[in-house]
């Protein structure tokens, strides 16, 4: 085995982060301009030194980037890390979070505190991919909270389309209900980590855990709670009542960030922590219930389920945000699915999704929020038809038909590798899954065709004289390209994703997963 | 331990000296400035006179011997001068906030007297014997009904004393129920002696009795459901000062004590969470009761006092579940949370203290609060967090070490529901203290208000307690290392 | 076998990126020059033709196996590699697109309402056939296979009639889902056998093996149902009886400059995938099945006669009549699948068969696009009616036109002479003893073309003149001089089929022998 790398710049991506939010937070006081321009600075630099680790990591090894004692009394290292898999959400983070910025240029209320939070919320998102301490990765994983409460509280809209009473009511419940499931979940996942820290001889390293070999029994009772708490944050049905909704209420930045990296904290976590430390809880349990025997079957049916009733729901939304909101669930339930395939391809595909649809929910929820609804001010396709928006903002229209063609998975853009790769997992491991998994695919073309048509290509009758809608600004331009050339550039070369997720599976620390009894 | 000299026990005695000399000299010297000097002045002196006193104590303390004196009397371990320091350092805070008080003109009386209480309660946690724990806690207790009543200008002060006196004179009459019930089955005042007796294999029917009503006794000292009604009444009726040297310092030496009685005194008497007959059984009922209660509770709550008085209650319910677990380490965890989370309460209530809201007692007061008073509004920002449990701040570690201290007893997760509920309620704190939150950052502020002005004394001390939050959220181990020192050194002499 | 790689210079690619690229420069010269962007539209177009020729002159016809081979690594560990290749098939389909697009652009050339854009998105097109007809790996043919969706859905919905909406999102959803079946089929195969490589899978099916792993990993139904899946894929596009029905209505309510390119170049892309995938890799499927096959292939050749025969609306018949022609490509490739044994007779009429269905489709491609780009003539000096009994007469008011015209009209029935014959002949000639009965009725459906196109004939070009049409512009000489070399084709390929006959020989004779069982 390689001497571990060090390699401790990575760690500047959390701390730029969260010296960036304070110092937003001072600068911009005044002068929002200030604010945005240092807010942008941070996620660039962010962004940079992300890619300067991929493109620096050696396949397989787990790099070293920060191990200082914290609590040894309870085993409890500031230990941070990153392997292939953690490299990629770093990435996706990079990019989300610069284009997010870039979306969001254009808020004029409170715009230091907006890029404060905004800052922050990044800040422990970085920290959740970058941590190999369990505790660690719980601290920053629970920092990610509040700022997402007070980003939709303070700056979001209604979550629903009609809905009656103040706008300002219905957006603090939006945002309380993401609060307090994603607290809860994470409740759940404490619980499950002081169980595994007691038996496990009191300490918290993920290397040590990994290693471990809990009783079959214990695994077996603490995986579907660890797993189910981090699965709320991924929008695994039935616990996703809380994405579309705060998804919809959100400002466009926020939303991008937050359907496109924080619902992958949840599925990181399922990976990183469920599936790597409690292998065996996925172990048949030698009865069957409803033809599921194991919490395999569970989590993949669930995974199914998510799959086709976010596409069918999304088909029959008249609120453009919540078509998005729903597609996620949906993208989602292909995650989930692909990491129930516990194979190599399987899980490959799984994260690949993770960064891809990241990328994708990124896009759209920007052309959504931003370009859409932040000059017509409505989020009602119905209402949106007649303004013909493909000429109205020729640019808009043409994202979102780059947008929509990497959300079906068309070949050329990310979405396609992922849902390969996870459909060959799924005929490995769950062929009877397979025909639902591409009825699934099949609603969702047709919701997101249904969408992109009605929206941007109705051919009905034009509303007349309108006033002309603003030009698309610069910060648009420069988001939307870089997100766009992210999903060619992973859709037509997968090797960079792929090279960096497949020998991460190989290395030791899944040792567990790979010798499972259902290879 | 034989006899002892009293210049001897002077010399042992000399923090507790020097605190009530301070409080007697801040008595006598706002009545010598009372005359010549404007308020401000008497305020200014009366606290430098009462943090001096406290600062001596303090220095005093750490050069104490380890030492125990005849029945329990005294007793001086490395535990004991943690519990102190940490008092007296709340003090100061506490005394810190006075600065601004604007209720009173008898400054010097209203300094003093949280002083006296501070001696009080010095003795309260150096003591293992039972009878002086007794007066210490009355003596205590007697301060704070003086101190809670002490706004005369309010109707709401005057009752809120009257009802903290009625439930605490009951509660004393079971607890010296229960302590001569105690000293009838072991023939001892002293706690170690106590525990012999009360180890036997069977348990006594009277010793059953003797134990609920300590736990009746401590349990409204502690405000555990269901012996919390006065809290809400306290927190809200009594000035803002006093409301915040109640949830912070008397909560902490009122938990000590509980555990020094019941961990040491009681010791074998534990019973286990499977209802074997014990205080075990009885302290996790209370505990889930008080956590079930301040939770709930305080999601209703419009008034923000009330709502800091349910979920004290809630946090007590919490604290319980680290006597319960009753090992070293829950032990260590227990006291690592009292005090982080007296700091947190006290500066919650420094927070309503600056912004001087002496009767006006709404959630909907605080609307805005990040455009008027961004740094207030950041400060309870970090204080209502810490409450709820959210890292890196001081309330999260506590929290975690208490959750995990109680499922490592060995005891293969006998405690494990109790910890579900926990973590449960957890969640449903977290709904109520985002609304105050949301009242201070997301609302807009009132017509035509302007940005308070806040005493600058004031101002430093709330930086301070959430520097300290912060800090001991970051790097737990400053605390945590000392206190689990101290628990090594006092559990094995 | 060999592969005759021409001194490794990458032809394939080029031809694929060559339109591609154009597309990108006509959507930013149309910033700064727009009348100049069509133009270079033109030229690009012009120039892959000229391509396709120098690999058609290049294209060796007496070698088996694939020429001008690329091959690199894409996603090894994906099992996607960057492969492209053609044989007789490819060189046939390349050429034909390339004259088809060339064509459309002729067409659109006097209509002032598509602009750069639409160029581009024809370009965008082009491209995609291109790459379609050449990728040998799945993963990137079917990149191109979906990517030639987005620009055909676009030139329907933007530039169409009335109906467009509903028509080009019926034209998208319809075949994403048989593309997603095709996906999920092979998918399948490869995590069964572990290649996506056409070839590789060629040689494997043709080995006897693949059945048998497919039966191991997915049950004895497994091999059927993936067949069918796959089946369903290309029916949608080619289209087959019964899931042709996106067809009249997207052909209808796209402007016929796009409709010649619909009918001319995409749906050979069904015919393709037929040949090149489904009939290689499942031949003991596709035996399996032959009745219900054949019963598939009969219905597309005879109902949509009969539909066509009943159409008032010019378009909807012509788009009949291109399933109708389809039709017997479909039945030519069905019945090689008949098992004859040892029989030599029998597979020099397979081998027949098959020659006819690659002249067939060439033939079928010239001509619908001449039908249509004659229909969009007519449509511009009509002002958009073009109805079967809005006319009469025109004989005397446009007598060039009816000529043309009636050139193209009897090239797609049938008639000795013109290159709709050879095609024809061959498949019957190939079917009738490998499936009499499949022969006969598949006259049936001759005849009742012949009726309808005869009618069609006589109901618009003769008879008494209707008076609004008597001052009907003839062609000019430029729109003359654009149609002359179509037409040239079709005669001189009628004379003298041998030109296309016989590139494409080796490769038939391949087939031939695959299918020899």
């Amino acid at each position: 085995m390689l001497a571990p790398a060090l390699s401790p710049t990575l760690a500047w991506t959390i701390y730029l982060s969260f010296l960036g939010a304070l110092a937003s937070l001072f600068a911009g006081n005044k002068r929002p301009q200030a604010a945005r321009v240092i807010a942008l600075l941070t996620a660039l630099a962010g962004l940079a030194i992300s890619i300067s680790a991929v493109v620096q990591y050696r396949p397989g090894e787990v790099l070293t980037v920060a191990r200082l004692p914290w609590i040894p009394q309870l085993g409890i290292e500031y230990h941070l890390a990153a392997d292939g898999i953690s490299l990629v959400l770093v990435l996706l983070t990079g990019i989300a979070a610069t284009a997010g910025i870039l979306f969001s240029w254009n808020i004029e209320h409170r715009t230091a505190e907006f890029f404060a939070f905004y800052l922050a919320l990044i800040g422990g998102v970085y920290g959740v991919f970058l941590s190999f301490d369990l505790l660690l990765l719980f601290v920053f994983y629970e920092i990610a909270i509040i700022p997402k409460y007070f980003l939709i509280a303070i700056w979001g809209s209604s979550p629903r389309l009609g809905q009656k009473g103040h706008a300002g009511t219905l957006r603090e419940y939006a945002a309380m209900k993401l609060a307090l499931y994603s607290f809860a979940g994470s409740g759940l996942v404490l619980a499950g980590i002081i169980a595994a820290w007691v038996v496990g001889g009191q300490t918290m390293s993920l290397q040590a855990l990994a290693h471990t070999s809990f009783s079959a029994h214990f695994q077996m009772g603490v995986f579907p709670l660890v797993f189910v708490g981090f699965a709320v944050l991924a929008g695994m049905w039935p616990f996703h009542t809380w994405a579309p909704g705060g998804h919809a209420a959100a400002p466009t930045g926020a939303s991008m960030l937050l359907a496109g990296v924080v619902m992958k904290l949840g599925a990181y976590g399922c990976l990183r922590v469920a599936m790597m430390l409690f292998p065996r809880g996925l172990d048949p349990w030698g009865i069957h219930l409803l033809g599921l025997g194991s919490w395999r079957d569970v989590f993949a049916l669930l995974g199914l389920i998510g799959i086709v009733y976010g596409a069918s729901i999304a088909l029959v939304q008249r609120d453009f945000k919540l078509v998005i909101g729903y597609s996620s669930v949906s993208h989602m339930g292909f995650a989930l699915l692909g990491l129930m395939t516990l194979n190599q391809i399987g899980l490959d595909g799984a994260v690949f999704q993770m960064f891809s649809h990241g990328i994708i929910a990124g896009l759209l929820f920007a052309v959504v929020g931003r370009m859409v609804y932040d000059r017509t001010h409505t989020r009602d396709l119905n209402e949106l038809a007649p303004m013909h928006l493909a000429r109205a903002i020729p640019f808009a229209a043409v994202v979102f038909i780059f947008a929509a063609m990497a959300s079906i998975g068309l070949p050329g853009s990310s979405g396609f590798i992922a849902e390969f790769q996870i459909l060959i997992g799924v005929w490995r491991s769950l062929p009877q899954m397979a025909a639902v998994a591409g009825f699934g695919i099949v609603v969702g073309i047709a919701f997101t065709w249904r969408a992109l048509t009605k929206a941007f290509f109705s051919s009905g009758p034009a509303n007349a004289a309108e006033d002309p809608l603003a030009p698309i600004t610069w910060p648009e331009r420069l988001g939307a390209f870089l997100l766009l050339a992210t999903t060619l550039a992973v859709g037509l070369y997968p090797r960079i994703l792929t090279d960096l997720i497949l020998p991460s599976l190989d290395s030791p620390l899944f040792e567990g997963l790979r010798t499972g009894a259902w290879r | 331990m034989t006899g002892i000299g009293y210049l001897e026990l002077l010399r042992l005695t000399l923090p507790e000296i020097a605190v009530a000399l301070a409080a007697l000299l801040a008595i006598t010297l706002d009545i010598l400035l009372a005359k010549h000097a404007t308020r401000k002045i008497r305020i200014h002196a009366a606290v430098f006179v009462g943090c001096a006193g406290c600062a001596a104590a303090i220095f005093l303390a750490h050069n104490s011997p380890a030492i125990s004196l005849t029945d329990g009397m005294l007793v001086f371990t490395p535990l004991t001068t943690l519990v102190q320091t940490s008092l007296l350092a709340l003090s100061i805070l506490t005394l810190l906030l006075c600065d601004s008080i604007r209720f009173t003109d008898h400054i010097g009386e209203y300094l003093g007297l949280i002083l006296i209480a501070t001696v009080a309660m010095m003795f309260l946690v150096g003591t293992q014997n039972l009878l002086l724990i007794f007066i210490s806690l009355e003596f205590l207790s007697l301060s704070l009904y003086l101190l809670t009543g002490f706004d005369k200008r309010r109707r709401q002060s005057a009752e809120a004393a009257l009802k903290y006196f009625l439930f605490g004179g009951m509660s004393a009459g079971f607890l010296l129920f229960g302590i001569s019930l105690l000293y009838g089955v072991s023939n001892s005042l002293d706690l170690r002696i106590l525990a012999t007796a009360a180890g036997a294999p069977n348990l006594d029917p009277l010793m059953l009795i003797a134990i609920v009503m300590v736990a009746i006794g401590f349990g409204f000292k502690v405000a555990a459901a269901p012996f919390h009604f006065w809290a809400p009444d306290a927190y809200q009726g009594a000035p803002t000062t006093t409301a915040a040297f109640i949830a912070s310092s008397s909560k902490v030496a009122g938990f000590f004590v509980f555990v020094q009685v019941v961990t040491i005194g009681l010791a074998g008497a534990a019973g286990t969470p499977a209802f074997k007959p014990g205080w075990a059984p009885i302290l996790i009922l209370l505990s889930a009761l008080s956590m079930l209660v301040g939770n709930l509770a305080a999601i209703a709550q419009s008034s923000l006092r009330r709502l800091l008085a349910y979920s004290a209650v809630g946090h007590t319910g919490y604290m319980l579940i680290g006597i319960v677990a009753h090992t070293p380490q829950s032990l260590a965890a227990l006291l690592y949370y009292v005090l982080t989370y007296a700091l947190a309460a006290l500066g919650a209530f420094a927070v309503l203290q600056a912004l001087d809201t002496e009767g006006v007692d709404t959630l909907a007061s605080l609307a805005g609060l990040s455009r008027r008073a961004p740094g207030l509004a950041f400060c309870l920002l970090l204080f209502l967090l810490s409450l709820t449990g959210i890292p890196p701040l001081s309330g999260f570690f506590a929290k975690f070490f208490l959750f995990a201290s109680a499922l490592n007893t060995g005891d293969n997760f006998a405690l494990l529901w109790l910890v579900l509920l926990a973590i449960a309620m957890s969640v449903v704190s977290l709904y109520y203290y985002l609304r105050v939150l949301k009242q201070a950052f997301v609302a807009p502020p009132p017509e035509g208000s302007a940005p308070s002005e806040t005493p600058p004394l004031t101002l430093a001390t709330i930086w301070t307690i959430a520097g300290l939050v912060v800090i001991l959220g970051c790097a737990p181990n400053l605390l945590l290392g000392w206190i689990d020192r101290a628990v090594a050194l006092s559990l094995h002499p | 076998m060999s592969a005759v790689a021409s001194g490794a210079f990458p032809w394939l690619s080029l031809i694929t990126a060559l339109p591609l690229a154009g597309a990108l420069a006509v959507l930013l010269l149309s910033r700064w020059h727009p009348s100049r962007a069509r133009d270079l539209a033109v030229t690009v177009a012009a120039a892959a033709l000229v391509l396709a020729a120098i690999i058609w002159h290049r294209f060796d016809s007496n070698s088996l196996g694939m020429q001008f081979q690329e091959l690199h690594g894409w996603a090894p560990s994906l099992g996607v590699s960057y492969r492209l290749g053609i044989d007789g098939l490819g060189i046939l389909m390349l050429m034909l697109t390339a004259i088809v697009v060339l064509m459309s652009f002729a067409a659109s050339w006097a209509n002032s309402k598509q602009g750069p854009v639409y160029f581009a998105l024809v370009l965008l097109l082009e491209a995609g056939l291109f790459g379609t007809f050449t990728a040998l790996n799945f993963v990137h043919w079917f990149l191109f296979w979906e990517l030639s969706l987005i620009p055909a859905f676009f030139l329907v919905r933007l530039w169409g009639g009335k109906k467009s909406a509903q028509a080009s999102t019926q034209f998208f959803l319809y075949t994403m889902v048989g593309s997603v079946a095709l996906l999920l089929a092979f998918l399948a195969i490869f995590l069964a056998v572990g290649s996506f490589d056409f070839i590789a899978l060629t040689s494997f099916a043709q080995a006897g093996q693949l059945s048998a792993t497919l039966a191991r990993h997915f049950g004895p139904g497994g091999a059927k149902l993936l067949f069918w899946a796959a089946f369903f894929g290309f029916a949608v596009k080619t289209p087959v009886v019964p899931f042709h029905t996106w067809l009249p209505a997207t052909y209808a309510e796209a402007p016929s400059e796009t409709t010649m390119l619909l009918t001319g170049a995409m749906s050979k892309m069904g015919i393709y995938g037929l040949l090149r995938i489904l009939l290689p890799i499942f031949p003991e499927q596709m035996h399996r099945a032959l009745t219900l096959l054949l019963w598939l292939a009969i219905a597309s050749i005879v109902l949509p006669a009969f539909a066509a025969w009943a159409q008032t609306d010019l378009k909807r018949t012509f788009a009949y009549s291109s399933i109708n022609h389809l039709g017997y490509c479909v039945l030519g490739v069905c019945a090689v699948s008949k098992l004859t044994g040892a029989d030599t007779n029998l597979a020099t009429e397979k081998a027949a068969a098959l020659t006819g269905v690659l002249l067939q489709a060439f033939s079928h491609a010239l001509t619908a696009a001449a039908l249509f780009w004659f229909l969009a003539l007519l449509e511009r000096r009509s002002g958009g009616i073009r109805g079967l009994n809005d006319f009469g007469g025109l004989r005397k008011a446009v007598p060039v036109f009816t000529g043309l015209m009636g050139i193209a009209i009897f090239c797609s029935l049938g008639l000795p002479g013109l290159s709709g014959f050879p095609g024809e002949f061959l498949i019957l000639k190939g079917v009738f003893p490998l499936a009499p009965w499949a022969g006969s009725l598949s006259l049936l459906g001759l005849l009742v073309t012949a009726v309808f196109l005869l009618n069609a004939i006589q109901r618009v070009f003769w008879g008494p003149l209707n008076g609004r049409w008597a001052a009907m512009p003839d062609l000019t000489t430029a729109e003359l001089l654009m149609l002359a070399p179509a037409l040239a084709l079709m005669l001189i390929l009628g004379l003298y089929p041998q030109l296309i006959a016989g590139p494409v020989h080796a490769t038939v004779m391949q087939w031939a022998g695959q299918v020899r069982f």
